[in-house]
């Protein structure tokens, strides 16, 4: 079976979405949508026995080849983690959002299309080997998050966090692009895999470190890193079901896929290292700090996948280690990060749920109007609470075989001796600890402010009451399926961890086989982890109690500062600003752009005229001098001196008229009677033309002009003539080849029957550019008719309407 | 004989530079437009004499021109400070 063709069918089920909307009115189109990932999940399943041997599945689907650009679809075990998590949790979110939207009230076409659109585009992204399709489909990602987050149109808010996403994912995503033409020129490949196999070749490449680099900007963006994570608080304005989908479980991990498949290529940079650890974890302590001083359920919700991912992210910088070093600890870091992955979504997932269940059967979301729900909402409690006890990473939920493992990987750190680590290493294991009691503070708030204490039940809304059973299936099987990973952690890891992590430590293992990584919840008292987990109770709780006291250091952080403030100052700065910017050189007025045009002319030709030392003076290559044509020339300069400096028009036509009878002597006097000719009639023609239209001319005045304008112009006229003078002295002086004019001669009465030579070349030889010369005079002719003619009727019609 | 001819050209272009500083000076407009109708006129003595100096008859058509143009130039000039248009219109159209 050629599996790309999968990535597609979401896309294509799209397409009949609408259809069904419109026709079949009764049933909720959720429903026909469900079927689309329920098959691909049942479909993915079936080849899980391939990667558990280590085994990988490709299939090829042409699009460009000639430019080496074709839909590869590699499945191996990383990739089919997380196209299982992709449609698995999909089918979840489809059902949860059958019962969560309306089919009276809301617009459901649209939204299921977004939403197998993104499908389509994650699972193109997780399994695309090459990077040319994997950008496709990256980008399509960020276009339908944009769409459904700006789901409620009308919401100002929705547009807002729309854009805001669209813009920080979107440039994200163009440094990526850069990145990946970095890699597909140093692996003369865009495969994924061949760059990879290439390894040695693309590190030695000078633009390595910066491909690194750009690669993960795209990545950070992408899986809201800081400082780019300011996007997801904001997105939280989509339906409830997108955010989970997109927000907890997909779309932001998007990143992390992307760091992990590239693990292999970019682990000898420590640049890399540094970045993806570093990062990680201050955005892992970010995240947690800030998520205690939200009180929008989905925004402490959204801090908190912010500061999970950066857990992520830095378990999978740690990973990076092995290619180090043969430190056995480092292994485990990989592990952990993928097994962290999975934890996630399961938990995420349904406390995302549980968010949308309160918020539709209370009326609000605001956690300090929240309270005492627990004995209302049994079920929605048991669920937010098993997911918030395995967020905090409490037994027994998986969130706390995972946290073992992160802070395991966070103490063997240390003992990494290269790049520094061995100066700064320490640092991880502290900043992961903070950030783990701050994680256990939100949780427990995010359960116990929402359920538990005596809340004002009355003053809600709406009248609390049990979701439906319907909405309550997917978070309890998400909750379900955290208590079952906490039991039987080693089946998951057999089946789907041990061949993802394959995919990130090539270098150490052959088959999933090899990795000799058990789960175990108990490590016996000489684990460090373990003091560590009941340190962050110990002091979670402490401080979870006493949390109002201290809740003022919060304000701390003036207004101006946040990292919102910025990215709105820098929006503004590029719309007003560049406005301004825009505006100062554009001013509408037709005598600064000449004054741009002449400037750059003469400057620019007199840098080229200097650079490539052009100039040349051979007085050898002149013709002699003879008097009367100094004495013309004495006449032309002065007549057009009187142009410049005539004090009325009438003054400016006639010294006009003497220069161009001037020119006409010359014409007379270097033998060209032909031209005297025609430039004795036209200049007649034109001084008559500006007679025309010297009565409706103004008189001659200053239009704004000042006294420094006119310095400048005269520089500016000044540098033209003297650049001019200069190019056409050292052009006459370097003649390179002779002129074919000799040709003209010999043959303008043998080959063409005439004697006067001009006119031969013009209507024989070239005769072409004659025949566009007339051209240009009948449209000219033809342009001034229609200028008088339309001009008459639009004051006849401007008459009409008086 | 040709020297003649070289001398007459440069104090024809000579007069041209006098009638230079008339276009310059003014006063007036017509002052102006005399001293362009008389530039015309010594382009055509000039133009002749140039045309014996090089031996040709090429510029006998340049010549004529010279003539009408500088007629209907100066025509078309005075015609206009008189009446303020060159062109008028028909007025029984």
């Amino acid at each position: 079976m050629n599996f790309v063709f999968l990535i597609f069918i979401p896309i294509i089920a799209a397409l009949f979405v609408p259809l069904l909307y419109k026709t079949i009115k009764r049933i909720h189109t959720g429903w026909f949508v469900l079927i689309v990932p329920i098959v691909l999940f049942a479909i993915y399943t079936t080849l899980l026995p391939q990667t558990m041997k280590g085994e990988s599945i490709v299939s090829t689907l042409q699009w460009i080849p000639s430019m080496h650009m074709n839909f590869v679809s590699y499945i191996d075990g990383l990739s089919l983690l997380f196209s299982l998590l992709i449609t698995g949790i999909g089918s979840l979110v489809v059902l949860y959002s059958i019962f969560y939207l309306s089919d009276k009230k809301e617009q459901l076409g649209h939204f299921y299309v977004y939403l197998l659109l993104f499908m389509s585009a994650m699972l193109g992204v997780v399994q695309s080997d090459n990077v040319i399709s994997l950008y496709l489909f990256w980008e399509l990602t960020s276009i339908s998050s944009f769409l459904l987050i700006a789901y409620w149109y009308t919401n100002d808010r929705s547009r807002f966090g729309a854009l805001k996403s669209m813009m920080i994912t979107v440039f994200g995503g163009l440094m990526m692009l850069g990145g990946f033409a970095i890699l597909g020129i140093a692996a003369d490949t865009f495969s994924i895999r061949e760059m990879i196999a290439n390894a040695s070749t693309v590190t030695s490449h000078p633009l390595f470190t910066m491909a690194a680099v750009l690669i993960l900007l795209g990545a950070f963006t992408k899986s809201a890193q800081f400082p780019f994570y300011i996007w997801l608080p904001d997105a939280m304005e989509a339906p409830t079901p997108v955010s989970a989908y997109l927000h907890s479980a997909t779309m932001v991990k998007a990143g992390l896929y992307l760091v992990a498949r590239f693990t292999p290529l970019f682990a000898s940079s420590s640049t890399w290292i540094w970045l993806v650890m570093g990062v990680g974890i201050f955005t892992l302590f970010w995240g947690s700090f800030f998520a205690v001083k939200q009180t929008d359920l989905k925004a402490i919700l959204a801090f908190s996948t912010v500061s999970q991912l950066g857990l992520i992210m830095s378990l999978l910088g740690a990973s990076a280690l092995t290619y180090h070093s043969n430190e056995a600890m480092f292994a485990v870091a990989s592990f952990a990060a993928i097994f962290h992955l999975l934890n996630h979504a399961t938990f995420k997932g349904s406390l995302f749920m549980v968010a949308g269940i309160v918020d539709l059967q209370t009326g609000t979301r605001d956690i300090r109007k929240l309270g005492g729900l627990m004995s209302i909402m049994p079920l929605t409690f048991t669920v937010a609470a098993i997911g918030s006890f395995s967020m905090a990473g409490l037994p027994p939920f998986n969130g706390f075989l995972s946290k073992e493992m992160f802070l395991d990987a966070m103490l063997a750190v240390r003992s990494f001796e290269l790049f520094q680590f061995d100066t700064w290493g320490i640092l991880f294991p502290i900043i992961a600890w903070i950030a783990s009691v701050f994680t256990f503070i939100y949780s427990m708030y995010f359960v116990f402010h929402t359920f538990g204490k005596k809340g004002d039940v009355e003053a809600l809304p709406k009248a609390p009451k049990e979701a439906p059973t319907g909405m309550l299936i997917s978070p309890i099987i998400l909750a379900t399926l955290v208590v079952v990973i906490f039991f039987i952690p080693n089946v998951f890891g057999k089946w789907l961890i041990k061949p993802a992590v394959l995919a990130l430590q090539p270098n150490l293992y052959d088959t999933p086989q090899q990795i000799d990584i058990t789960i175990a919840a108990w490590h016996g008292f000489d684990s460090m982890a373990l003091w560590m987990t009941i340190g962050v109770v110990a002091v979670g709780t402490l401080l979870y109690l006493s949390m109002n006291s201290w809740k003022k250091i919060y304000d701390a952080q003036p207004e101006r500062l946040t990292l919102n403030n910025g990215y709105d100052a820098l929006l503004n700065f590029t719309e007003s600003g560049m406005n301004k910017i825009s505006r100062s050189y554009m001013t509408g007025i037709i005598r600064s752009y000449f004054m741009y045009m002449f400037a750059a002319i003469a400057i620019m030709t007199l840098i080229a005229v200097y650079v490539k030392d052009a100039f040349a003076f051979d007085p050898n290559s002149f013709a002699p001098v003879t008097i009367y044509a100094i004495l013309n020339g004495i006449i032309l300069v002065l007549a057009i001196s009187f142009v410049l400096l005539a004090k009325s028009r009438m003054a400016a036509f006639i010294a006009l008229g003497a220069s161009g009878y001037s020119v006409a002597l010359f014409f007379v006097m270097f033998k060209a009677p032909d031209l005297a000719l025609t430039q004795l009639v036209i200049e007649t023609v034109s001084v008559a033309l500006f007679l025309l239209a010297f009565q409706r001319l103004p008189e001659l005045k200053n239009h704004g002009e000042t006294k420094k304008n006119k310095v400048a112009n005269a520089i500016i006229a000044i540098g033209v003539g003297f650049t001019v003078m200069l190019v056409a002295l050292a052009s006459q002086s370097q003649k390179l080849l002779p002129s074919i004019s000799e040709y003209y001669k010999e043959t303008v009465e043998t080959l063409a029957a005439g004697g006067n030579i001009v006119n031969v070349i013009l209507v024989d030889y070239r005769g072409f550019d004659t025949l566009f010369e007339i051209a240009v005079l009948s449209i000219a002719a033809i342009g001034v008719y229609t200028m008088i003619k339309l001009r008459l009727k639009g004051e006849k019609k401007a008459d009409e309407n008086e | 004989m040709m020297t003649f001819i070289w001398v007459s050209l440069i104090l024809i272009l000579l007069s041209m530079l006098g009638l230079m500083y008339r276009v310059y000076k003014g006063p007036s407009i017509p002052d102006r437009l005399i001293a362009l109708d008389a530039i015309g006129i010594l382009i055509i003595s000039a133009t002749a004499l140039l045309a014996i100096i090089f031996d040709t008859k090429f510029f006998i058509e340049v010549i004529l021109l010279i003539a009408i143009m500088a007629f209907i130039g100066t025509v078309s000039f005075s015609k206009f400070i008189e009446k303020g248009e060159i062109i008028e219109r028909d007025r029984n159209r």
